[in-house]
């Protein structure tokens, strides 16, 4: 892999001009002390130069549109285009977010209609589409749940997490000023009720939960769970990422949630885009519609407005209306596909699974017997006893038989797991040389496993070490590639003992 | 239709390894135990018709080519290369997620890498991360993190930073010992003396936004001097694209650095996505929030990319991490680092002089307008408010009948200044654009 940075590419005076007339020299009118006193160094190349350089950096990447991409919990499903076409068309991305909303009502109906739609799908009263990624979701609901308990006047500062919940649960309840408590799993993998009994106190403010949870199962007790919480005064959350197995079927508000964050780039079909942009709307019951962020949209008499004024809500936690291309995207991904697509959605991606798992139980340990929901963990305990071969060893592998590896070291609870989602768009072919790759790693792993301590062995880099990196940090591109030092020009001040 | 590609028999086949008869079977435990929900009907509808449905709802918002717009106030229209909407359509990028694989992610880390490194060079800081949501959850991020390192819980916030900043910033600091203290702006300028008024041993961070909401370039480094002689960091929020010209938050001494990164090769998008740009000091890094690529090297020596520091990330640290930000903006930083290796050095300079001009051609038209008249004497860089002899919301009605976007009347955030516009312009604002808007301004006032 040619691996030089576009800086290294860059030659003094090269580039390309992109808007005629000439440059107005401005520097006359402002004071010195306004100016910088020397130019970033950007990178100079020709356009040609640049797209050559990215579209080479795209091809040292994996994506849904390369291949099978079974990362566990983040529901890598295809991308559908004709939302990515609409979303590029200028009456959508040439809109100015603060624009008179006369001049907006396309953008504004479509995000109520996907507001509604999302409601009834969810069984909640309202959604605001404002949060711009699960996590940001999280923090929009848990704040709604401070913000009910202190409108009661009610001092609540605890909430509980499973040991098996996502990293952004306990760091959203941190950030939201909760104090956090672990709730252990039970052996089946599943909140255990007696523990959380002895967690609830009128302390509790409210619990954070996955259904299906991060093991792929299905809280069966969610009824009892919710009516527990309920009882003692706190309110349950529903962390909506593993919602693909359950929309169209089921709604978290039939089950006795308050708040439910989706994630639209995994249920509802937009594309993940490297790690982001994503969305996270956050929809509510009725008692908690007034703690809703600002702006929401509703239905005057004549046209769409945006409600900025809602004393009791928990504020704006954007500049502006969230991620609103990604809700168009997924308005259209809803609209092709409807109740009854959506139902072959959760229907599928559960059969798929079920049936991956069924297959590789023969040689590798699920972390729970019997029936999964869109996703399993196995464990490769067994593979790290035997033929001291880890999961990380089985993931890389399978990079070399073309595959992405799962979701690997997650959920903590389950030894050296791997977290296979396969979601509803892969084939019954891919799902069978998935399987035949690992049946044929498990070989491998007692004939040669050195041969997969040392893997990937086909891609452009192999392991990095993280340790060496985290200790020697290079975290942008200097002239001279030695330590990080200072380049902030007279950015000399240190605040020592800080 | 779901784009699920199994056919009749394959789903036979599945569900016959499973020993079941049906999909439906599959969900028996949940239809025990939860009422049958009332999921409501959505129609389905086929790709041409839906096609042709959304552009019926696009058109309600109007031709942009044929509007133009006089509006900034946080999203900046500038000219979007070509290059980037058709290099971030490639597959590759677009359907990827987050770089947990480092040997199928080069592209990804790699370009986040030389994200991060542009990031420094234009807010002038040692270090930054590979982006947060946008602009306004990077300055919250930042108290937050200021909160942190000074273990104080003081706020100094220029009341002339975007309120709808200041606003994300409440919400994010509701919860946490913190108290938000408002520096007043003078003349639409932050004043070094009124933030050494403000300053006492409480304070944690001064929060400055430069150019401030009413488009005036602050005396950041006067107020960076002032600083420096106190513990207190200094939070600087930038409008990308002036740094082709104006003094950089590091060189102004800033402790942190955030911008909007949305002027930087993203369009409009009725307000997303974006992207946040945060940079610090190298002292500070453990305590800045989001995800960090760092260079490493493979067993044969051959460089490569990883995601480094995880220790401070939320999926290691749970309720200990530095933020909860887990998913971020990574193609709009994408965009950012392509548009800014398209344009390079002299032509982000370029683009702030044209936009600086621009406006100051616009802002000469307008205020010699009957009745018309600069609010503030202070210099602007492309943005500058108006005084109007009537009501704002008024004109931003008539100029909508003309298709035209005024500026934005700023009674909407301060009911006090219901005469007040806030206008702005790019260098993609044409001289046949500002000519319309003053034919149809001085019909509306006359």
């Amino acid at each position: 892999m040619n691996s030089a940075t576009v800086f290294e590419k860059s030659r003094p005076g090269r580039g390309t001009s992109f808007i005629s007339g000439h440059a107005t020299p401005v520097c006359a009118d402002l004071s010195p002390k306004a100016l910088r006193s020397a130019p970033p160094r950007l990178p100079e190349l020709t356009e040609g130069e640049v797209v050559r350089h990215y579209t080479n950096l795209s091809r040292n990447n994996w994506g849904v549109d390369v291949g099978f991409y079974p990362l566990g919990s983040c529901t890598m499903k295809y991308n559908p285009r004709l939302a990515e076409q609409i979303a590029s068309w200028p009456e959508f991305s040439a809109a100015h977010p603060l624009r008179p909303v006369r001049a907006a009502q396309g953008f504004l109906r479509i995000m109520y209609e996907t507001e509604r739609i999302l409601s009834r799908l969810c069984g909640m009263a309202r959604f605001t589409l404002q949060p711009a990624a699960g996590a940001q979701g999280e923090l929009c609901g848990m704040l709604i749940i401070r913000k009910h308990h202190a409108t009661r006047r009610d001092r609540r500062n605890t909430v509980i997490v499973p040991d098996s919940a996502h990293g952004t649960n306990p760091a959203t309840a941190a950030l939201a000023g909760f104090k956090v408590v672990t709730c252990p799993s039970s052996d089946e993998g599943l909140v255990d009720i007696g523990a959380l009994k002895k967690l609830v106190n009128d302390d509790l403010a409210g619990i954070m939960l996955t259904n299906p949870n991060t093991l792929g199962l299905f809280e069966r007790d969610i009824r009892e769970i919710c009516y527990i919480v309920h009882n003692a005064g706190g309110l349950v959350y529903y962390d909506g990422a593993n919602f693909n197995a359950l929309v169209g079927r089921f709604r978290p508000g039939d089950m006795g949630f308050d708040v439910v964050h989706l994630n639209l780039h995994k249920t509802f079909g937009t594309p993940h885009g490297g790690g982001g942009p994503g969305s996270g709307p956050v929809g509510v019951v009725e008692k908690l519609e007034p703690h809703l962020p600002v702006p929401l949209i509703t239905k005057g008499p004549e046209e769409f407005e945006l409600e900025e004024h809602r004393p009791l809500s928990i504020g704006r936690l954007n500049a502006f209306a969230g991620n609103a291309l990604v809700i168009v995207k997924a308005y259209i991904y809803m609209r092709l596909l409807g109740t009854a697509g959506l139902r072959e959605v959760s229907g599928n991606s559960v059969l798929a699974a079920n049936y991956l798992k069924q297959r590789l139980s023969e040689v590798y340990t699920p972390s729970h017997p019997g029936r999964c929901m869109h996703e399993f963990v196995l464990s490769a305990e067994r593979h790290k006893n035997e033929a001291g071969v880890r999961a990380v060893d089985i993931a890389k592998r399978l990079i070399d038989l073309g595959f992405h590896p799962p979701t690997m070291y997650f959920p903590l609870t389950v030894p050296e797991a791997l977290m296979i989602e396969p979601t509803e768009t892969e084939n019954l072919e891919t799902l069978d040389a998935f399987v035949d790759a690992l049946l044929q790693i498990d070989r491998e792993a007692r004939e040669s496993p050195e041969m997969l301590h040392n893997a990937p062995h086909e891609t452009p880099v192999g392991r990095l070490d993280e340790v060496e990196a985290a200790k020697n940090l290079n975290v942008r591109w200097q002239a001279e590639p030695s330590a990080n030092t200072s380049h902030s020009q007279d950015a000399s001040k240190r605040k020592d003992g800080q | 239709m779901s784009f699920a590609p199994h056919t009749e028999e394959d789903i036979a086949q599945m569900l016959g390894a499973l020993g079941l008869r049906g999909v439906d079977e599959l969900f028996e435990e949940l239809k025990a135990t939860l009422p049958p929900g009332d999921v409501p009907e959505v129609g389905q509808t086929g790709e041409f018709e839906l096609r042709r449905q959304l552009w019926d709802m696009a058109r309600l918002n109007g031709r942009p080519d044929q509007t133009p717009c006089f509006r900034g106030a946080g999203a900046y229209e500038h000219y979007v290369p070509a290059a980037i909407p058709q290099l971030l359509s490639r597959g590759e990028f677009f359907t990827a997620y987050t770089p947990y694989q480092a040997e199928v992610s080069q592209g990804t880390l790699q370009a986040m890498y030389e994200f991060q490194t542009m990031v420094c060079e234009l807010l002038g800081m040692e270090i930054a991360n590979a982006s947060m949501y946008d602009g306004a959850s990077a300055l919250a991020e930042a108290a937050l993190m200021a909160l942190r390192i000074s273990k104080k819980r003081c706020l100094l916030v220029s009341d002339a930073i975007h309120p709808q900043w200041i606003d994300v910033l409440r919400t994010y600091t509701a919860n946490v010992d913190a108290e938000i203290v408002s520096i007043p702006a003078r003349e639409g300028i932050t004043l070094p003396a009124a933030v050494a008024s403000a300053i006492d041993e409480n304070t944690a961070a001064v929060l400055i936004q430069n150019p401030n909401v009413f488009g005036i370039i602050e005396p950041i480094r006067e107020i960076g001097y002032l600083l420096a002689e106190q513990s207190a960091l200094f939070i600087v929020a930038a409008y990308p694209t002036t740094l082709g010209i104006l003094a950089s938050p590091g060189e102004a001494g800033a402790d942190i650095a955030v911008a909007e990164g949305q002027p930087l090769g993203i369009p409009l998008s009725y307000g997303g996505p974006y992207v946040g740009l945060f940079g610090t000091k190298l002292e500070h890094v453990r305590q800045m929030p989001g995800r960090i690529s760092g260079a490493a090297f493979d067993g044969k020596g051959r460089r490569g990319y990883v995601m480094t520091l995880q220790a401070r990330e939320q999926h290691i640290r749970r309720e200990r991490a530095t933020s909860n930000i887990c998913s971020n903006q990574a193609l709009c930083a994408l965009a950012v680092t392509i548009y800014l290796s398209l344009i390079g050095p002299s032509g982000l300079r370029t683009v702030a002089e044209q936009s600086y001009s621009v406006a100051h051609r616009l802002a000469e038209r307008l205020s010699a307008l009957p009745g018309c008249s600069l609010a503030y004497d202070a210099q602007f860089f492309n943005e500058f408010v108006l005084e109007l002899p009537v009501s704002a919301d008024d004109v931003e009605r008539e100029l909508w009948n003309h298709g035209i976007i005024s500026g934005l009347p700023l009674g909407r955030w301060w009911p006090n200044h219901k005469n007040e516009m806030l206008f702005c312009a790019t260098e993609i604002i044409s001289d046949a654009a500002i000519h319309r808007l003053v034919a149809a301004m001085e019909e509306a006032l006359s």
